[in-house]
Protein backbone atom coordinates (compact mmCIF):
# COMPACT_ATOMS: atom_id res chain seq x y z
CA UNK A 1 0.00 0.00 0.00
CA UNK A 2 2.80 2.37 1.19
CA UNK A 3 4.70 1.49 -1.91
CA UNK A 4 1.72 1.90 -4.47
CA UNK A 5 1.38 6.01 -2.91
CA UNK A 6 5.40 6.48 -3.09
CA UNK A 7 5.03 5.21 -6.70
CA UNK A 8 1.83 7.57 -7.80
CA UNK A 9 3.47 10.75 -5.79
CA UNK A 10 6.92 10.01 -7.71
CA UNK A 11 5.23 9.54 -11.23
CA UNK A 12 3.52 12.61 -10.53
CA UNK A 13 6.89 14.51 -9.58
CA UNK A 14 8.70 12.93 -13.35
CA UNK A 15 5.19 14.07 -14.56
CA UNK A 16 5.49 17.70 -13.00
CA UNK A 17 9.40 17.57 -13.99
CA UNK A 18 9.13 16.66 -17.56
CA UNK A 19 6.16 19.37 -18.10
CA UNK A 20 8.60 22.46 -16.18
CA UNK A 21 11.64 21.34 -18.61
CA UNK A 22 8.83 21.15 -21.69
CA UNK A 23 8.03 24.87 -20.71
CA UNK A 24 11.57 26.46 -19.64
CA UNK A 25 12.77 24.82 -23.20
CA UNK A 26 9.36 26.38 -25.14
CA UNK A 27 10.17 30.23 -23.62
CA UNK A 28 13.69 30.57 -24.07
CA UNK A 29 13.09 29.42 -27.50
CA UNK A 30 10.39 32.02 -28.44
CA UNK A 31 12.59 34.78 -26.20
CA UNK A 32 15.53 33.99 -28.75
CA UNK A 33 13.07 33.74 -31.65
CA UNK A 34 12.34 37.65 -30.24
CA UNK A 35 15.61 38.59 -29.91
CA UNK A 36 16.67 36.98 -33.73
CA UNK A 37 13.76 38.98 -35.67
CA UNK A 38 14.42 41.92 -33.58
CA UNK A 39 18.19 41.62 -35.38
CA UNK A 40 16.43 41.13 -38.48
CA UNK A 41 14.55 44.50 -38.78
CA UNK A 42 18.26 45.92 -37.58
CA UNK A 43 19.83 44.91 -40.47
CA UNK A 44 16.73 46.24 -42.78
CA UNK A 45 17.16 49.54 -40.68
CA UNK A 46 20.74 49.93 -40.95
CA UNK A 47 20.27 49.11 -45.04
CA UNK A 48 17.98 52.22 -45.64
CA UNK A 49 20.47 54.23 -43.03
CA UNK A 50 23.13 53.50 -45.71
CA UNK A 51 21.14 53.67 -48.66
CA UNK A 52 20.23 57.65 -48.14
CA UNK A 53 23.20 59.79 -48.40
CA UNK A 54 23.26 58.10 -51.97
CA UNK A 55 20.06 58.78 -52.34
CA UNK A 56 20.35 62.52 -51.31
CA UNK A 57 23.50 62.95 -53.59
CA UNK A 58 21.60 61.81 -56.72
CA UNK A 59 18.53 63.93 -56.24
CA UNK A 60 20.72 66.78 -55.35
CA UNK A 61 21.91 66.62 -58.83
CA UNK A 62 18.11 67.07 -60.55
CA UNK A 63 16.59 68.52 -57.46
CA UNK A 64 18.94 71.15 -55.74
CA UNK A 65 16.25 73.63 -54.99
CA UNK A 66 14.53 71.19 -53.10
CA UNK A 67 16.23 71.90 -50.14
CA UNK A 68 13.79 71.65 -47.52
CA UNK A 69 12.59 68.27 -48.12
CA UNK A 70 16.47 66.74 -48.74
CA UNK A 71 17.44 68.42 -45.06
CA UNK A 72 13.76 67.01 -43.83
CA UNK A 73 15.50 63.58 -44.77
CA UNK A 74 18.79 63.94 -43.63
CA UNK A 75 17.65 64.93 -40.12
CA UNK A 76 15.05 62.31 -39.51
CA UNK A 77 17.53 59.41 -40.49
CA UNK A 78 20.14 61.59 -38.25
CA UNK A 79 17.73 61.29 -35.64
CA UNK A 80 17.28 57.83 -36.52
CA UNK A 81 20.76 56.58 -36.15
CA UNK A 82 21.20 58.40 -32.94
CA UNK A 83 18.04 56.01 -32.29
CA UNK A 84 19.96 52.81 -32.20
CA UNK A 85 20.14 50.56 -29.11
CA UNK A 86 17.93 53.02 -27.02
CA UNK A 87 14.98 50.29 -27.04
CA UNK A 88 12.14 49.13 -29.10
CA UNK A 89 9.66 52.07 -28.13
CA UNK A 90 12.69 55.06 -29.20
CA UNK A 91 14.11 53.75 -32.48
CA UNK A 92 10.59 52.70 -33.76
CA UNK A 93 9.68 56.67 -33.25
CA UNK A 94 12.42 57.86 -34.94
CA UNK A 95 12.35 55.08 -37.80
CA UNK A 96 8.70 56.19 -38.22
CA UNK A 97 9.69 60.21 -38.84
CA UNK A 98 12.00 58.53 -41.30
CA UNK A 99 9.45 56.42 -42.95
CA UNK A 100 7.37 60.00 -43.67
CA UNK A 101 10.29 62.05 -44.44
CA UNK A 102 11.59 59.73 -47.09
CA UNK A 103 7.86 58.90 -48.59
CA UNK A 104 7.73 63.22 -49.05
CA UNK A 105 11.39 63.00 -50.41
CA UNK A 106 10.48 60.14 -52.95
CA UNK A 107 6.69 62.09 -54.10
CA UNK A 108 8.65 65.07 -55.14
CA UNK A 109 11.06 63.23 -56.81
CA UNK A 110 8.19 62.38 -58.91
CA UNK A 111 7.82 65.71 -60.66
CA UNK A 112 11.72 65.69 -61.95
CA UNK A 113 11.07 63.62 -65.50
CA UNK A 114 15.07 63.76 -65.65
CA UNK A 115 15.66 62.33 -62.49
CA UNK A 116 13.09 59.55 -63.19
CA UNK A 117 14.87 58.65 -65.97
CA UNK A 118 18.51 58.13 -63.93
CA UNK A 119 19.34 54.68 -63.71
CA UNK A 120 20.93 55.27 -60.62
CA UNK A 121 18.09 56.66 -59.33
CA UNK A 122 15.99 54.01 -60.50
CA UNK A 123 18.02 51.44 -59.11
CA UNK A 124 18.02 52.94 -55.59
CA UNK A 125 14.40 53.62 -55.55
CA UNK A 126 14.04 50.09 -56.20
CA UNK A 127 16.51 48.87 -53.35
CA UNK A 128 14.97 51.56 -50.95
CA UNK A 129 11.31 50.73 -51.99
CA UNK A 130 11.80 46.91 -51.32
CA UNK A 131 14.06 48.15 -47.79
CA UNK A 132 10.86 49.35 -46.55
CA UNK A 133 9.13 46.42 -47.64
CA UNK A 134 11.76 44.12 -45.73
CA UNK A 135 11.21 46.46 -42.79
CA UNK A 136 7.51 46.09 -42.55
CA UNK A 137 7.69 42.80 -43.69
CA UNK A 138 10.49 41.77 -40.40
CA UNK A 139 8.36 44.16 -38.14
CA UNK A 140 5.51 42.08 -38.96
CA UNK A 141 7.81 39.11 -38.20
CA UNK A 142 8.78 40.22 -34.89
CA UNK A 143 5.72 41.38 -33.87
CA UNK A 144 4.14 38.19 -34.29
CA UNK A 145 6.92 36.86 -32.32
CA UNK A 146 6.44 39.16 -29.45
CA UNK A 147 2.69 38.11 -29.28
CA UNK A 148 3.65 34.67 -29.67
CA UNK A 149 6.38 35.21 -26.26
CA UNK A 150 3.90 37.24 -24.36
CA UNK A 151 1.18 34.82 -24.94
CA UNK A 152 3.82 31.93 -23.02
CA UNK A 153 4.61 34.61 -20.24
CA UNK A 154 1.20 35.63 -19.51
CA UNK A 155 -0.79 32.54 -19.47
CA UNK A 156 -1.05 29.16 -17.26
CA UNK A 157 0.68 27.36 -16.71
CA UNK A 158 4.04 28.57 -18.46
CA UNK A 159 3.09 32.25 -16.55
CA UNK A 160 4.27 29.97 -13.73
CA UNK A 161 7.85 29.29 -15.21
CA UNK A 162 8.06 32.46 -16.69
CA UNK A 163 7.54 34.17 -13.18
CA UNK A 164 10.35 31.99 -11.63
CA UNK A 165 13.09 32.74 -14.57
CA UNK A 166 12.44 36.13 -15.15
CA UNK A 167 11.11 36.09 -18.55
CA UNK A 168 9.97 39.40 -19.25
CA UNK A 169 7.04 40.34 -21.88
CA UNK A 170 8.38 41.36 -25.51
CA UNK A 171 7.67 45.29 -26.46
CA UNK A 172 5.66 45.22 -29.48
CA UNK A 173 7.47 47.57 -32.28
CA UNK A 174 4.82 49.95 -33.66
CA UNK A 175 4.30 52.62 -35.47
CA UNK A 176 3.09 55.65 -34.38
CA UNK A 177 1.94 59.24 -35.60
CA UNK A 178 -0.91 58.97 -38.58
CA UNK A 179 1.29 60.15 -40.96
CA UNK A 180 3.27 57.45 -40.87
CA UNK A 181 0.32 55.33 -40.63
CA UNK A 182 -0.58 56.64 -44.16
CA UNK A 183 2.49 55.81 -46.22
CA UNK A 184 4.03 52.76 -44.39
CA UNK A 185 5.16 51.78 -47.89
CA UNK A 186 7.08 53.21 -50.68
CA UNK A 187 6.88 51.58 -53.93
CA UNK A 188 6.69 52.65 -57.57
CA UNK A 189 7.46 50.05 -59.52
CA UNK A 190 4.19 48.14 -59.83
CA UNK B 1 6.65 29.91 -36.27
CA UNK B 2 3.76 29.57 -38.50
CA UNK B 3 5.19 26.20 -39.94
CA UNK B 4 3.57 24.40 -37.04
CA UNK B 5 1.13 22.08 -39.23
CA UNK B 6 1.66 19.17 -37.05
CA UNK B 7 -1.70 17.32 -37.45
CA UNK B 8 -1.71 18.30 -40.97
CA UNK B 9 1.69 16.60 -41.45
CA UNK B 10 0.21 13.40 -39.70
CA UNK B 11 -3.03 13.22 -41.96
CA UNK B 12 -0.52 13.55 -45.06
CA UNK B 13 2.07 10.58 -43.75
CA UNK B 14 -1.21 8.19 -43.17
CA UNK B 15 -1.95 8.94 -46.60
CA UNK B 16 2.13 8.29 -47.89
CA UNK B 17 1.76 5.17 -45.73
CA UNK B 18 -1.11 4.41 -47.78
CA UNK B 19 0.70 4.77 -50.77
CA UNK B 20 3.44 2.96 -49.31
CA UNK B 21 1.29 -0.05 -48.99
CA UNK B 22 -0.23 0.48 -52.19
CA UNK B 23 3.71 -0.51 -53.53
CA UNK B 24 4.42 -3.26 -51.06
CA UNK B 25 1.03 -5.37 -51.87
CA UNK B 26 2.03 -4.54 -55.67
CA UNK B 27 5.51 -6.21 -55.21
CA UNK B 28 4.37 -8.78 -53.24
CA UNK B 29 1.48 -10.39 -55.46
CA UNK B 30 4.17 -9.25 -58.62
CA UNK B 31 6.73 -11.36 -56.66
CA UNK B 32 4.45 -14.35 -56.22
CA UNK B 33 3.30 -14.64 -59.75
CA UNK B 34 6.35 -14.60 -61.32
CA UNK B 35 9.49 -15.53 -58.79
CA UNK B 36 7.22 -18.09 -56.95
CA UNK B 37 8.32 -16.18 -53.99
CA UNK B 38 6.45 -12.93 -52.61
CA UNK B 39 9.36 -11.83 -50.04
CA UNK B 40 11.41 -11.85 -53.34
CA UNK B 41 9.16 -9.45 -55.55
CA UNK B 42 8.72 -7.21 -52.00
CA UNK B 43 12.35 -6.82 -51.71
CA UNK B 44 12.82 -5.98 -55.32
CA UNK B 45 9.95 -2.97 -54.62
CA UNK B 46 11.81 -1.89 -51.97
CA UNK B 47 15.11 -1.72 -52.99
CA UNK B 48 13.79 0.06 -56.50
CA UNK B 49 11.75 2.33 -54.29
CA UNK B 50 14.90 3.19 -51.68
CA UNK B 51 17.57 3.74 -54.90
CA UNK B 52 14.90 5.67 -56.20
CA UNK B 53 14.47 7.70 -52.87
CA UNK B 54 17.80 8.39 -52.63
CA UNK B 55 18.55 10.00 -55.97
CA UNK B 56 15.22 12.47 -55.36
CA UNK B 57 16.48 13.08 -51.91
CA UNK B 58 19.73 14.41 -52.89
CA UNK B 59 19.50 15.12 -56.51
CA UNK B 60 16.00 15.93 -57.02
CA UNK B 61 15.87 19.31 -56.75
CA UNK B 62 18.70 19.81 -58.95
CA UNK B 63 16.92 17.24 -61.45
CA UNK B 64 13.73 19.15 -61.86
CA UNK B 65 15.69 22.36 -62.32
CA UNK B 66 17.66 20.92 -65.20
CA UNK B 67 14.53 19.16 -66.64
CA UNK B 68 12.78 22.82 -66.69
CA UNK B 69 15.94 24.51 -68.08
CA UNK B 70 15.78 26.58 -65.25
CA UNK B 71 18.54 28.90 -64.80
CA UNK B 72 19.73 30.51 -61.61
CA UNK B 73 20.05 34.35 -61.19
CA UNK B 74 21.97 36.66 -58.54
CA UNK B 75 20.44 39.44 -56.89
CA UNK B 76 21.78 42.19 -59.55
CA UNK B 77 20.39 40.43 -62.56
CA UNK B 78 16.94 41.11 -61.74
CA UNK B 79 16.53 43.28 -58.84
CA UNK B 80 12.89 43.18 -58.12
CA UNK B 81 12.42 39.33 -58.18
CA UNK B 82 15.15 39.27 -55.75
CA UNK B 83 13.48 41.60 -53.21
CA UNK B 84 10.25 40.33 -53.57
CA UNK B 85 12.00 36.88 -52.71
CA UNK B 86 14.01 38.31 -50.02
CA UNK B 87 10.83 40.40 -48.58
CA UNK B 88 8.97 36.91 -48.58
CA UNK B 89 12.15 35.19 -46.74
CA UNK B 90 11.87 37.70 -43.92
CA UNK B 91 7.96 37.48 -43.55
CA UNK B 92 8.38 34.18 -43.31
CA UNK B 93 10.84 33.78 -41.19
CA UNK B 94 12.85 31.26 -43.59
CA UNK B 95 16.43 30.92 -41.78
CA UNK B 96 17.71 30.77 -45.35
CA UNK B 97 17.88 32.61 -48.50
CA UNK B 98 16.36 30.03 -51.13
CA UNK B 99 18.11 30.02 -54.87
CA UNK B 100 16.35 32.05 -56.97
CA UNK B 101 15.83 30.36 -61.25
CA UNK B 102 14.30 31.28 -64.44
CA UNK B 103 12.54 29.40 -66.68
CA UNK B 104 12.85 31.34 -70.68
CA UNK B 105 8.88 30.29 -71.02
CA UNK B 106 5.93 32.61 -72.39
CA UNK B 107 3.63 30.88 -69.72
CA UNK B 108 3.02 31.97 -66.25
CA UNK B 109 4.04 29.87 -63.59
CA UNK B 110 6.51 28.84 -60.75
CA UNK B 111 7.08 26.69 -58.26
CA UNK B 112 9.50 25.81 -55.15
CA UNK B 113 12.23 23.00 -55.03
CA UNK B 114 14.56 21.70 -52.42
CA UNK B 115 14.09 19.14 -49.49
CA UNK B 116 14.44 21.25 -46.86
CA UNK B 117 14.05 24.91 -46.44
CA UNK B 118 17.47 25.11 -46.07
CA UNK B 119 18.47 23.77 -49.37
CA UNK B 120 15.34 25.36 -51.50
CA UNK B 121 14.88 27.00 -54.68
CA UNK B 122 12.16 29.37 -56.04
CA UNK B 123 11.44 29.43 -59.83
CA UNK B 124 9.65 31.59 -61.95
CA UNK B 125 8.85 31.44 -65.82
CA UNK B 126 9.64 34.89 -67.47
CA UNK B 127 6.11 35.11 -68.74
CA UNK B 128 4.74 35.53 -65.37
CA UNK B 129 8.04 38.23 -64.45
CA UNK B 130 6.14 40.09 -67.24
CA UNK B 131 2.91 40.04 -66.72
CA UNK B 132 2.68 40.33 -62.73
CA UNK B 133 2.88 43.66 -61.02
CA UNK B 134 4.98 43.89 -57.74
CA UNK B 135 2.31 42.77 -55.48
CA UNK B 136 0.98 39.72 -57.88
CA UNK B 137 4.44 38.60 -57.62
CA UNK B 138 5.00 39.00 -54.23
CA UNK B 139 1.79 36.49 -53.37
CA UNK B 140 3.22 34.04 -56.25
CA UNK B 141 6.68 33.94 -54.31
CA UNK B 142 4.42 33.96 -50.79
CA UNK B 143 2.58 30.73 -51.86
CA UNK B 144 6.17 28.76 -52.91
CA UNK B 145 7.81 30.01 -49.49
CA UNK B 146 4.98 28.65 -48.02
CA UNK B 147 5.66 25.25 -49.51
CA UNK B 148 9.40 25.21 -48.72
CA UNK B 149 8.39 26.56 -45.09
CA UNK B 150 6.04 23.67 -44.37
CA UNK B 151 8.05 20.95 -46.29
CA UNK B 152 5.69 20.14 -48.63
CA UNK B 153 8.10 19.89 -51.56
CA UNK B 154 10.18 17.12 -49.51
CA UNK B 155 6.68 15.52 -48.67
CA UNK B 156 5.35 15.54 -52.46
CA UNK B 157 8.68 14.82 -53.77
CA UNK B 158 8.82 11.19 -51.17
CA UNK B 159 4.52 10.65 -52.61
CA UNK B 160 6.10 11.59 -56.60
CA UNK B 161 8.90 8.95 -55.68
CA UNK B 162 6.61 6.37 -54.73
CA UNK B 163 4.04 7.00 -57.30
CA UNK B 164 6.96 6.67 -59.71
CA UNK B 165 8.02 3.37 -58.72
CA UNK B 166 4.35 1.51 -58.11
CA UNK B 167 4.21 3.04 -61.92
CA UNK B 168 7.55 1.54 -63.42
CA UNK B 169 6.50 -1.72 -61.40
CA UNK B 170 3.09 -2.02 -62.74
CA UNK B 171 3.70 -1.43 -66.04
CA UNK B 172 6.92 -4.00 -66.37
CA UNK B 173 4.56 -6.36 -64.40
CA UNK B 174 2.00 -6.36 -66.84
CA UNK B 175 3.79 -6.48 -69.84
CA UNK B 176 5.75 -9.51 -68.73
CA UNK B 177 2.21 -10.68 -67.88
CA UNK B 178 0.74 -10.51 -71.19
CA UNK B 179 3.55 -11.60 -73.15
CA UNK B 180 4.71 -14.96 -71.43
CA UNK B 181 0.77 -15.49 -71.16
CA UNK B 182 1.45 -15.80 -67.37
CA UNK B 183 4.47 -16.58 -65.37
CA UNK B 184 3.75 -19.62 -62.77
CA UNK B 185 0.48 -20.12 -63.56
CA UNK B 186 1.09 -22.11 -66.59
CA UNK B 187 4.85 -23.57 -65.64
CA UNK B 188 3.43 -25.26 -63.02
CA UNK B 189 -0.17 -25.87 -64.15
CA UNK B 190 -0.36 -29.27 -62.81
CA UNK B 191 -0.83 -30.49 -59.23
CA UNK B 192 -2.61 -28.87 -56.48
CA UNK B 193 -0.98 -25.29 -56.67
CA UNK B 194 -2.57 -24.66 -59.82
CA UNK B 195 -5.98 -22.91 -58.41
CA UNK B 196 -4.05 -20.65 -55.86
CA UNK B 197 -1.30 -19.76 -58.64
CA UNK B 198 -4.32 -18.77 -60.77
CA UNK B 199 -6.07 -16.32 -57.71
CA UNK B 200 -2.30 -14.99 -57.20
CA UNK B 201 -2.13 -14.24 -61.15
CA UNK B 202 -5.24 -12.55 -61.28
CA UNK B 203 -4.42 -10.47 -57.72
CA UNK B 204 -1.21 -9.35 -59.16
CA UNK B 205 -3.09 -8.40 -62.67
CA UNK B 206 -5.92 -6.38 -61.36
CA UNK B 207 -3.04 -4.91 -58.74
CA UNK B 208 -0.85 -3.94 -62.01
CA UNK B 209 -3.73 -2.61 -63.89
CA UNK B 210 -5.47 -0.39 -60.52
CA UNK B 211 -2.36 0.23 -58.21
CA UNK B 212 -1.29 3.43 -60.44
CA UNK B 213 -4.62 5.12 -60.71
CA UNK B 214 -5.37 4.12 -56.65
CA UNK B 215 -1.85 5.31 -56.49
CA UNK B 216 -2.36 8.69 -58.16
CA UNK B 217 -5.42 9.07 -56.64
CA UNK B 218 -3.91 9.27 -53.57
CA UNK B 219 -1.05 11.59 -54.63
CA UNK B 220 -3.40 14.47 -55.57
CA UNK B 221 -5.20 14.11 -53.19
CA UNK B 222 -2.53 15.54 -51.32
CA UNK B 223 -0.97 17.83 -53.42
CA UNK B 224 -4.45 19.75 -53.44
CA UNK B 225 -4.47 19.82 -49.77
CA UNK B 226 -1.44 21.74 -49.85
CA UNK B 227 -2.68 24.52 -52.03
CA UNK B 228 -5.29 25.56 -50.06
CA UNK B 229 -2.52 25.95 -47.15
CA UNK B 230 -0.14 27.70 -49.19
CA UNK B 231 -2.70 29.96 -50.49
CA UNK B 232 -3.65 30.69 -46.99
CA UNK B 233 -0.04 31.17 -46.21
CA UNK B 234 0.69 33.43 -48.81
CA UNK B 235 -2.47 35.70 -47.67
CA UNK B 236 -1.09 35.02 -44.27
CA UNK B 237 2.68 36.57 -45.70
CA UNK B 238 2.16 38.88 -47.75
CA UNK B 239 -1.20 40.64 -45.60
CA UNK B 240 -2.71 40.84 -48.92
CA UNK B 241 -4.72 37.78 -50.34
CA UNK B 242 -5.84 40.41 -53.22
CA UNK B 243 -2.19 40.18 -54.61
CA UNK B 244 -2.38 36.56 -54.93
CA UNK B 245 -6.02 36.76 -55.92
CA UNK B 246 -5.68 38.96 -58.66
CA UNK B 247 -1.71 37.02 -60.02
CA UNK B 248 -3.94 33.59 -59.89
CA UNK B 249 -6.54 35.14 -61.81
CA UNK B 250 -3.75 35.88 -64.63
CA UNK B 251 -2.27 32.61 -64.18
CA UNK B 252 -6.19 31.29 -65.03
CA UNK B 253 -6.59 33.58 -68.10
CA UNK B 254 -3.71 32.92 -69.31
CA UNK B 255 -4.00 30.05 -72.39
CA UNK B 256 -0.03 29.49 -72.75
CA UNK B 257 0.72 25.79 -71.41
CA UNK B 258 4.54 24.96 -69.88
CA UNK B 259 6.61 23.45 -72.38
CA UNK B 260 9.02 21.88 -70.30
CA UNK B 261 6.88 20.70 -67.50
CA UNK B 262 6.46 16.80 -66.58
CA UNK B 263 3.47 15.40 -65.07
CA UNK B 264 5.45 13.52 -62.29
CA UNK B 265 6.37 16.96 -61.04
CA UNK B 266 2.71 18.60 -61.67
CA UNK B 267 1.75 19.03 -57.89
CA UNK B 268 5.04 21.28 -57.75
CA UNK B 269 3.85 24.31 -59.72
CA UNK B 270 1.80 27.32 -58.58
CA UNK B 271 -1.01 26.54 -61.05
CA UNK B 272 -0.88 22.88 -63.02
CA UNK B 273 1.12 23.57 -65.86
CA UNK B 274 -0.98 20.98 -68.27
CA UNK B 275 -3.90 23.60 -68.09
CA UNK B 276 -7.33 22.05 -70.08
CA UNK B 277 -9.76 24.91 -69.86
CA UNK B 278 -12.94 23.78 -69.98
CA UNK B 279 -12.44 21.65 -67.28
CA UNK B 280 -13.11 23.44 -64.26
CA UNK B 281 -14.49 21.40 -61.87
CA UNK B 282 -12.63 19.77 -59.04
CA UNK B 283 -12.03 16.40 -59.92
CA UNK B 284 -10.42 13.35 -58.45
CA UNK B 285 -7.70 13.23 -61.13
CA UNK B 286 -6.55 17.21 -60.84
CA UNK B 287 -3.61 18.02 -58.86
CA UNK B 288 -4.44 21.35 -57.97
CA UNK B 289 -7.65 22.91 -56.83
CA UNK B 290 -9.77 24.67 -59.63
CA UNK B 291 -8.54 28.73 -59.95
CA UNK B 292 -11.43 30.23 -59.91
CA UNK B 293 -12.53 28.58 -56.68
CA UNK B 294 -8.84 29.67 -55.35
CA UNK B 295 -9.78 33.58 -55.82
CA UNK B 296 -12.97 33.74 -54.75
CA UNK B 297 -11.83 32.19 -50.95
CA UNK B 298 -8.63 34.17 -51.29
CA UNK B 299 -11.23 37.31 -52.12
CA UNK B 300 -14.01 36.24 -49.42
CA UNK B 301 -11.64 36.79 -46.42
CA UNK B 302 -13.11 40.15 -45.87
CA UNK B 303 -10.28 41.89 -44.27
CA UNK B 304 -8.32 39.94 -42.36
CA UNK B 305 -5.30 37.70 -43.33
CA UNK B 306 -5.45 35.23 -40.93
CA UNK B 307 -5.62 31.13 -41.07
CA UNK B 308 -8.53 31.78 -39.27
CA UNK B 309 -10.15 34.08 -41.73
CA UNK B 310 -9.04 31.96 -44.66
CA UNK B 311 -10.66 28.66 -43.11
CA UNK B 312 -14.09 31.05 -42.78
CA UNK B 313 -13.77 31.90 -46.66
CA UNK B 314 -12.99 28.36 -47.40
CA UNK B 315 -16.17 27.40 -45.49
CA UNK B 316 -18.30 29.79 -46.77
CA UNK B 317 -17.33 29.66 -50.63
CA UNK B 318 -17.63 26.06 -50.34
CA UNK B 319 -20.64 26.02 -48.33
CA UNK B 320 -19.23 23.07 -46.56
CA UNK B 321 -17.98 22.98 -42.21
CA UNK B 322 -14.79 21.18 -42.74
CA UNK B 323 -11.88 22.81 -41.48
CA UNK B 324 -9.09 23.05 -44.26
CA UNK B 325 -6.39 24.34 -41.71
CA UNK B 326 -5.43 21.76 -39.37
CA UNK B 327 -6.77 22.75 -35.93
CA UNK B 328 -3.45 23.21 -34.38
CA UNK B 329 -2.55 25.93 -36.75
CA UNK B 330 -5.93 27.45 -36.44
CA UNK B 331 -5.36 27.59 -32.33
CA UNK B 332 -1.83 29.25 -32.81
CA UNK B 333 -3.04 32.02 -35.39
CA UNK B 334 -4.99 33.15 -32.76
CA UNK B 335 -4.78 37.33 -32.65
CA UNK B 336 -6.43 40.18 -34.76
CA UNK B 337 -4.67 39.89 -38.31
CA UNK B 338 -5.90 42.63 -40.89
CA UNK B 339 -4.82 43.11 -44.05
CA UNK B 340 -2.17 45.90 -45.24
CA UNK B 341 -3.29 48.76 -47.89
CA UNK B 342 -2.61 47.96 -51.58
CA UNK B 343 0.76 48.74 -52.34
CA UNK B 344 0.68 52.78 -53.07
CA UNK B 345 1.38 53.15 -56.52
CA UNK B 346 3.59 56.69 -57.00
CA UNK B 347 4.74 56.20 -60.42
CA UNK B 348 1.94 57.56 -62.32
CA UNK B 349 2.78 55.73 -65.58
CA UNK B 350 -0.48 53.91 -67.00
CA UNK B 351 -0.51 49.61 -66.47
CA UNK B 352 0.35 49.68 -69.93
CA UNK B 353 3.55 51.10 -69.64
CA UNK B 354 4.68 49.84 -66.74
CA UNK B 355 3.97 46.21 -69.11
CA UNK B 356 5.92 47.54 -71.44
CA UNK B 357 8.97 48.28 -69.15
CA UNK B 358 8.46 44.96 -67.46
CA UNK B 359 8.89 43.26 -70.87
CA UNK B 360 12.13 45.51 -71.50
CA UNK B 361 13.46 44.47 -68.04
CA UNK B 362 12.72 40.84 -68.73
CA UNK B 363 13.79 40.34 -71.97
CA UNK B 364 17.46 42.42 -70.87
CA UNK B 365 17.74 39.68 -68.18
CA UNK B 366 16.84 36.63 -71.01
CA UNK B 367 19.58 38.00 -73.29
CA UNK B 368 22.21 37.97 -70.29
CA UNK B 369 21.44 34.81 -69.12
CA UNK B 370 21.81 33.63 -72.84
CA UNK B 371 24.43 35.82 -73.04
CA UNK B 372 23.63 37.70 -75.91
CA UNK B 373 25.52 41.10 -76.69
CA UNK B 374 24.94 43.97 -77.72
CA UNK B 375 26.14 45.51 -80.67
CA UNK B 376 25.51 49.00 -81.94
CA UNK B 377 25.52 49.84 -85.69
CA UNK B 378 26.68 53.35 -86.94
CA UNK B 379 23.26 54.13 -88.05
CA UNK B 380 21.72 53.78 -84.54
CA UNK B 381 19.92 50.36 -84.83
CA UNK B 382 21.02 48.33 -82.23
CA UNK B 383 21.65 44.94 -82.22
CA UNK B 384 21.51 41.82 -80.25
CA UNK B 385 23.39 39.03 -81.07
CA UNK B 386 23.54 35.07 -79.80
CA UNK B 387 26.93 33.74 -78.53
CA UNK B 388 27.39 31.41 -81.19
CA UNK B 389 27.62 34.71 -83.60
CA UNK B 390 31.01 35.84 -82.16
CA UNK B 391 33.06 37.09 -84.90
CA UNK B 392 31.20 37.02 -87.67
CA UNK B 393 30.01 39.56 -89.68
CA UNK B 394 26.47 40.48 -89.90
CA UNK B 395 25.11 43.07 -92.31
CA UNK B 396 23.09 45.59 -90.81
CA UNK B 397 19.38 45.23 -92.15
CA UNK B 398 18.72 48.64 -91.89
CA UNK B 399 22.13 50.70 -93.81
CA UNK B 400 23.96 47.53 -95.31
CA UNK B 401 26.62 47.78 -93.58
CA UNK B 402 28.62 45.04 -92.76
CA UNK B 403 29.70 44.72 -88.79
CA UNK B 404 32.00 42.78 -87.27
CA UNK B 405 31.22 40.91 -83.90
CA UNK B 406 33.85 40.92 -81.61
CA UNK B 407 34.99 37.56 -80.67
CA UNK B 408 34.62 38.57 -76.61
Amino acid sequence: MVWIILGIVLGILVLLAITFFVIYNSLVGLRNQVKNSWSQIDVQLKRRHDLIPNLIETVKGYAAHERQTLEAVTQARNLAVGAVGKGVGEQAKAEGGLSGALARLLAVAEQYPNLKANENFLALQEELSSTENKISFSRQFYNDSVLQYNNKTQMAPSNIVAGMFGFKSGEFFEVKGPEEREAPKVSFNK
Amino acid sequence: MWAQIQSNRRRSMILVAALALVLLLLGYFLGEAFLGSGLFGLIIALVIWAVMNLIAYFQGGALILSLSRARKIGPDDYPRLWNVVEEMKIASGLEKMPDVYIIDDPAINAFATGRSPKHAAVTVTSGLLQKMNRDELQGVVAHEMSHIQNRDVLLMTLCSVLLGTIVILAWYGSRVMLFSGGGRGRRSGSGGGGNGAAIIMIVALLLAILAPIFAQLIYFAISRKREYLADASGALYTRYPEGLASALEKIADSTVGLKSANQAFAPMYIANPFRKEGRSASDLTSTHPPIRERVRILRSMAGGASFVDYNKAFQQVRNIKQNIIPGSALAGAAGLVATRQQTPVLDKSSESQQKLERAREVSGLLDKLHQYTALACQCGTAFRIPPDYKGKVIRCPRCGKDNQIPIR
